[in-house]
């Protein structure tokens, strides 16, 4: 049977259907950036950025841009009503204390016991960044990472033990790809949903670890 | 009577010593303090430690003063950007020292120098190799790394309002790390849009009092990112 991939567009639009009324949301850089987009406007949630936002509101109009109201990406955003501005100490604090109900993370790498590698690829000639990947990892209540299923060449991103250097032990709650939804439970990877005429035996052979159903 | 208002930069940064450390605030672009930084480049002092979130953007703010040659080594969050280019060419030329230090771990490091606390356990990088080499506790059942202080000789921000005092304002994103490095330095050095009369600032508003700001700037017109 022959399967489609998930666009970004819906697996973003999966990841914004999970997040209940009234959370507060630290939207990592990269790919999970479009979930932002994907919010149903029904549900108030709170989304908060590392560099001292709660309550970020969209992108602003051409022409109404802030330098100083930026996003962790440093790209301009706005505040909505309600929202407030803090320092760095504060907004740590948020991240580490267990504050923030769900991160959403990009991932080069998530293992079957919860660790993930999101950091650096530890290539030598790689300059390492790692920002606040790190905090939101341990400190989150919920971490859900969005990545693609395998990497370009065909290597599952999915694995038994992460051979990228770690960015957390044991955080992941629930990693969103372009061919499945996976729990991190005591017992491994549980498939939560698949693509549609993907068999649970073919995504274990392309995962390459035990999924349990 | 308290008169903390320099009248411009580079006289308020007359006293920077060669190997001295300088926290720089700002994430980005956003409150960085480009007049103070330019005028430490017009100074001279050479062989700097800067701590910053970034290791600058494009060729202006710290970028301007690592492509000077004057910094040895940065501790940073998030070096690699997609305008680092200037920091990426030092680095790879092994011409700048890195000290990563994950994000949270910076801010509380700075946070632990102005507060007078001698050492924190953290949860944050516990187990990966950010950590490697430091004293690990179990508490509770959870791990934690042991971090230590970071303190600056002088410490460059950029707020939004002052008053002679040093009592600051900041302007929305522009705050992140100015009101923590202000505690964490021998001598803080704020560049600021506006200083008000004394009384004029709501004492309700002050974010940074003025107890951790010994020198103020006014900047004039536009400088970097926001007003």
């Amino acid at each position: 049977m022959s399967y489609t991939k998930w666009t970004r567009q819906q697996m973003a639009q999966r990841i914004a259907d999970d997040i209940p009324d009234g959370a507060v949301v630290n939207i990592g850089i990269g790919m999970p950036e479009m979930v932002a987009n994907c919010l149903p406007p029904e549900k108030e949630i709170l989304l908060h950025s590392e560099n001292g936002i709660l309550g970020m509101g969209p992108r602003p109009e051409p022409g109404q841009e802030d330098g100083d109201l930026i996003n962790a990406g440093k790209q301009p955003v706005t505040l909505l009503q309600g929202g407030c501005f803090f320092d760095h100490s504060t907004s740590f604090s948020m991240m580490r204390g267990g504050h923030i109900d769900i991160a959403i993370l990009g991932a080069f790498q998530v293992a079957e016991n919860g660790d993930i590698a999101n950091w650096s690829t530890g290539k030598p000639d790689a300059i390492p960044a790692v920002g606040g990947a790190m905090d939101l990892a341990v400190g989150a209540k919920r971490v859900f990472v969005m990545m693609e299923h395998l990497t370009k060449n065909g290597q599952s991103k999915i694995v038994s033990q992460c051979s990228y250097p770690l960015t957390g032990l044991g955080c992941v709650t629930r990693v969103y790809t372009d061919l499945a939804v996976l729990d991190v439970t005591p017992q491994g990877f549980s498939v939560v949903e698949m693509v549609e005429g993907l068999s649970l035996e073919e995504l274990e052979r392309l995962s390459g670890v035990t999924l349990h159903a | 009577m308290i008169d903390k208002i320099y009248s411009d930069a580079l006289a308020s940064l007359q006293d920077v010593q060669d190997g001295a450390t300088i926290l720089i605030g700002g994430f980005g672009g956003a409150g960085m303090p480009h007049t103070l930084i330019d005028a430490l480049i017009a100074q001279g002092a050479r062989d700097l430690t800067v701590v910053s979130n970034n290791a600058g953007n494009g060729t202006t703010g710290l970028a301007a003063l690592l492509a000077a040659g004057r910094v040895r080594k940065i501790v940073c969050s998030f070096p690699r950007q997609a305008d680092s280019f200037v920091f990426d060419e030092l680095y790879r030329s092994k011409k700048i020292e890195l000290e990563l230090v994950p994000q949270g771990n910076l801010v509380e490091r700075i946070r632990a120098g102005g507060a007078g606390i001698g050492a924190f356990f953290t949860p944050t990088g516990y187990g990966t190799a950010l950590a490697e080499g430091k004293e690990t506790r179990e508490i509770d059942g959870r791990n934690y790394v042991l971090e230590y202080p970071i303190r600056g000789d002088f410490a460059l921000i950029k707020a939004e309002q002052s008053d002679r005092w040093g009592n600051l304002t900041y302007r929305m994103t522009a705050r992140n790390f100015g009101p923590i490095m202000a505690s964490a330095a021998k001598t803080t050095v704020a560049q600021v849009a506006e200083v008000l009369p004394l009384g004029a600032l709501n004492p309700e508003n002050v974010v940074t009092p003025g107890i951790f700001v010994d020198r103020v700037v006014k900047i004039e017109g536009q400088d970097g990112a926001g007003r």
